[in-house]
């Protein structure tokens, strides 16, 4: 079973290696991976008990000297982000099927360095494996981004390079500092659970952490970089971006920010919180003045977000499960919308709400999908989101009333933006532009029936994922309370 | 003692075999030479000789001179054709250069300070010379002459402090200054801490520290390309283990009073190189700025004294001196293609050459310190060794600085991949490729796993 986890973490690294030496087969090889890395978790999952214990541990003395090594491992929290990343991937390069992209070979073995980093970041038990994954994800990001990107790319991706690169240099200060004050000298994680901090230190610690989460998800006001780096990125990009990497964010602060500074989140959760819920707000606000469809997009995610940050910062199971739930459930919603955006971007040239319209009638097959997935976007019982921003809201809710009300309001918010998007697109009359639409067909439809499929699949029957994900949530959250009343 | 006689003897054979026109010899020569010396230090190991009492060949020496001697034949396999392009005497270059690696060793073996002096001064003679050789050309005119007299000026400023220790002390030798030191810690004679600062200005004019930084952006623009990678590179190294053998060690005692000035060095070095470097539009002048600020991160060994801090300067050096071999390799070959060595001669380098713009990147990546290089490591290496002490505004404000440094390194990258340029191809000779992959080897490796050179001091 050792071996299983290994291969899982190292799987992308090989297979981005193979594809960066094949020439135009690149994205079959990419493709292969990927599906090799989903059969990898599938058997994992099916291995898996939920209980709330670490499995398929690894641990490997990787630099004696420094006290760090490789050890990895799974529970019910990193089980749920390791699905995610392993489901999206192959569907990410799958929706790349139709481009041809210059230099396909680096494009694709950059998603699976990629996939690499990202399963870095959500199996290690060592902080400095962590941050190793962190910055591993980031890079093959920027690249994917700054080349394949669109106009503004160069300028816009810098932004959001330094940006996010700020954020963790901080963190890993923060790292360091829990490091030297770990009498054993090592980046274990269960060591820094242990730490003895008082709370003027554990705020610090929720800072340094804090703020490179809030830029990873992003978390108003550190969000300034978001709408223009999705906009200008590649699809797969924008995919890999909003789909998968945002939940890095959301991650660390679950795995890492919570249990190692309670008290630091007991002092400074009620400004995470506000701070959640303003950009629930604002970025509705902003999303239903958008002209162009994947800005709007953009910012509809920054709102779910919100939403996931201040579930989580409510510090109850209802919270925390709904942002294990919502996590894959945006992750979802949000490729495939993207992919639809993309779709009529490649056939229409633009993505102009105002210039598009009545598509519907020219390519049935993409309105019926298109608004499955906006359902699910907006939450509709029965499909995956409503389970998701179900439990979140009872989670604000219960934290604070108003907190519970202003989120709700994004629910509504989304619904009204949404709809009059799918209906200035979708709807209305077909003009001169839209008149020659041909409906999906090929890689396209097996993508977003797939998408469907897990939208109300996930939406009927949310338990076995639910079931995944409660016994560890159940012990964070008992670790949490326990270190906290043991103080007051 | 064996290291010094090959080099220096190697230096000869070459001169001679240049006076009977046997260019062709000239190279092999060299690096058997080379070779030769490395296989000595690792032969030398823990064997911990002293030379009657003025050198020490420890495993610190050792593993600079080790680290200073691969540079410097790394240096060598680039220069395939280069000199030849400069002068007719190319032997006399090959000497110099080896010479100044002589000099080197000892600057990083000394026991005694007559022993710095000296080896300071063989260095640098040659490197006058070096930066000189292309006699038409006014810039590296200017750049040997800048640097001739801004070298004696720090020449001077070590020889008094040397005098004034030596008036306090008695002695030239390390280990007795250090007695001194250690048994008469409350009556310190006046002479001594001047002596101190002074020697401390000295070390920084060599290793271009902030504010004595001034010479080396003219300088290292200046001289031909190739020199300057070896000035930037293994001088910078050997200034440092120079700095690290009487600062970290001989001066240890007295590490209050010399740590204000020395902070407030690195913050200038930092703050200074970093955002000189980012204006610059010539990559030459960019990497000049860069190695200052490089500097500043290596000085923070020195804040606080830790067990490890002679082996974080080493991983740092190491890191830093593949990463830019990398860099000033690239850089001669772009040159050559397109005449100038700004940003906009590396545009489109990604299709004229993959494999080298592979290649920089990754020195880029390293040298802005991203993990899974080396580069990040001796970052890490640094932050974790000021953090030690606690000095967290120290390393918040070297983080904002390594913020700095990936706008600039980036921008290589950006014209690399992202810009088109003209559409020539680049070849790449078979010895450069050598040099690349194998630096591009320790790079990556150094970074994947640096337990290997961890603990060798």
């Amino acid at each position: 079973m050792e071996q299983l986890l290994l291969l899982l973490i190292f799987l992308p690294l090989v297979g981005a290696v193979v594809t960066a030496f094949t020439g135009s087969a690149a994205k079959h090889v990419a493709l292969v991976s990927a599906i090799l890395s989903l059969a990898l978790t599938l058997i994992t999952v099916c291995n898996f008990t939920p209980d709330a214990s670490t499995q398929f541990a690894v641990n490997y003395p990787w630099i004696q000297d420094l006290g760090i090594n490789f050890h990895a491992g799974i529970d019910g929290i990193s089980m749920i982000t390791v699905l995610l990343t392993n489901v999206l991937v192959p569907i990410i390069i799958l929706s790349a099927y139709q481009h041809d992209y210059k230099n396909s070979n680096a494009f694709f073995a950059l998603i699976l360095f990629m996939q690499f980093g990202l399963l870095l970041v959500f199996t290690a038990m060592d902080a400095f494996l962590f941050y190793i994954g962190w910055e591993a994800a980031l890079i093959p990001i920027y690249f994917i981004c700054a080349i394949w990107g669109g106009k503004d790319r160069i300028k816009v991706n810098m932004k959001f390079f330094v940006y996010t690169i700020a954020g963790s240099l901080f963190m890993l200060l923060g790292i360091i500092y829990l490091y030297l004050q770990n009498p054993a000298h090592n980046f274990d994680i269960q060591a820094f659970y242990n730490l003895n901090l008082d709370s003027v230190q554990q705020s610090w610690i929720f800072w340094a952490f804090f703020i490179a989460f809030a830029i990873k998800m992003p978390v108003f006001p550190f969000h300034t970089w978001q709408p223009d780096t999705y906009t200008e990125a590649p699809t797969p990009g924008t995919m890999l971006l909003s789909g998968i990497m945002l939940k890095m964010g959301i991650y660390g602060v679950i795995r890492w920010l919570l249990p190692v500074a309670p008290e630091g989140v007991q002092q400074w959760g009620n400004v995470a919180i506000i701070l959640s819920i303003i950009g629930v707000v604002y970025a509705s606000i902003i999303a239903f003045t958008q002209k162009d469809a994947k800005r709007l997009v953009a910012y509809s995610s920054i709102a779910h977000v919100g939403l996931i940050s201040a579930g989580i910062f409510a510090l109850n199971t209802q919270g925390m499960q709904g942002a294990m739930v919502q996590m894959l459930s945006h992750g979802i919603n949000v490729v495939g919308l993207f992919f639809v955006l993309d779709i009529i971007a490649r056939r229409m040239k633009t993505n102009k709400i105002a210039e598009l319209g009545g598509i519907a009638k020219q390519a049935p097959q993409l309105a019926i999908v298109f608004l499955i997935i906006v359902l699910g976007t907006v939450a509709l019982p029965g499909t995956n989101g409503f389970i998701g921003e179900f439990l979140l809201l009872i989670g604000v809710y219960q934290y604070k009333v108003w907190a519970g009300v202003f989120a709700g309001l994004s629910i509504i918010f989304g619904a009204v933006y949404m709809f009059r998007m799918y209906q200035n697109i979708m709807l209305g009359k077909t003009n001169d532009l839209t008149i020659g639409f041909t409906d999906i067909k090929g890689s396209e439809k097996v993508v977003l029936y797939i998408i469907c499929a897990l939208i109300i699949v996930l939406g009927v029957y949310p338990k076995p994922i639910l079931h995944l994900s409660e016994a560890s949530v159940q012990q964070l959250i008992e670790q949490v309370t326990q270190k906290l009343t043991s103080v007051n | 003692m064996n290291i010094i006689i090959t080099i220096t003897v190697t230096a000869l054979v070459v001169l001679y075999a240049g006076l009977f026109k046997a260019k062709k010899a000239l190279l092999p020569l060299t690096l058997i030479g080379l070779l030769t010396s490395l296989a000595f230090v690792v032969t030398s190991w823990n064997t911990n000789q002293t030379y009657y009492g003025m050198m020490q060949m420890d495993n610190f020496a050792l593993a600079f001179a080790g680290i200073t001697i691969l540079g410097t034949l790394f240096i060598f396999l680039l220069t395939q054709n280069y000199f030849a392009e400069h002068s007719e005497n190319i032997a006399e270059y090959f000497t110099l250069i080896l010479f100044s690696l002589a000099g080197i060793v000892i600057m990083v073996s000394y026991k005694n300070m007559s022993m710095l002096f000296i080896g300071v001064e063989i260095m640098s003679v040659a490197l006058y010379i070096l930066a000189g050789i292309r006699k038409n050309n006014f810039a590296s005119n200017e750049a040997s002459l800048k640097y001739f007299l801004m070298g004696a000026f720090s020449t001077g400023f070590l020889l008094f402090g040397i005098t004034l220790i030596y008036g306090a002390t008695g002695s030239f030798d390390l280990g007795v200054i250090n007695q001194y030191l250690v048994t008469n810690y409350k009556s310190i004679s006046p002479l001594f801490y001047p002596g101190v600062i002074l020697l401390m200005v000295g070390l920084c004019f060599k290793i271009g520290a902030a504010p004595f930084h001034f010479w080396t952006p003219d300088v290292y623009e200046g001289a031909p390309t190739l020199i300057t990678a070896f000035m930037s590179t293994v001088v910078k190294t050997a200034g440092f283990a120079a700095f690290l053998r009487l600062f970290a060690d001989t001066f240890a005692p007295l590490h209050d009073f010399w740590l204000p000035p020395l902070m407030v060095i690195v913050c200038l070095t930092l703050f200074i190189g970093n955002v000189t470097a980012l204006f610059q539009k010539n990559f030459k002048r960019m990497l000049a700025y860069s190695s200052i600020s490089h500097a500043g991160y290596l000085l923070f060994s020195l804040i606080a004294l830790t067990a490890n801090s002679a082996n974080n300067v080493l991983v740092y050096a190491a890191a830093y001196t593949f990463a830019s071999i990398i860099a000033f390799g690239v850089l001669i070959l772009v040159k050559q293609k397109t005449g100038n060595d700004n940003f906009e001669s590396f545009n489109g380098l990604g299709k004229r050459n993959p494999f080298a713009a592979f290649v920089l990147t990754v020195a880029m990546l390293s040298l802005a310190g991203i993990p899974l290089t080396a580069g990040f490591m001796g970052k890490y290496l640094m932050f974790l060794n000021v953090m030690h002490d606690y000095q967290f505004y120290l390393v918040a404000f070297a983080i904002l600085n390594a913020l700095v440094g990936f706008y600039y390194y980036f921008k290589v990258i950006v014209a690399m991949y992202f810009k088109d340029g003209a559409e020539v191809e680049l070849e790449t000779p078979v010895q450069y490729k050598v040099v690349l992959v194998l630096s591009l080897i320790i790079t990556v490796f150094l970074g994947v796993y640096p337990s290997v050179i961890l603990n060798l001091i």
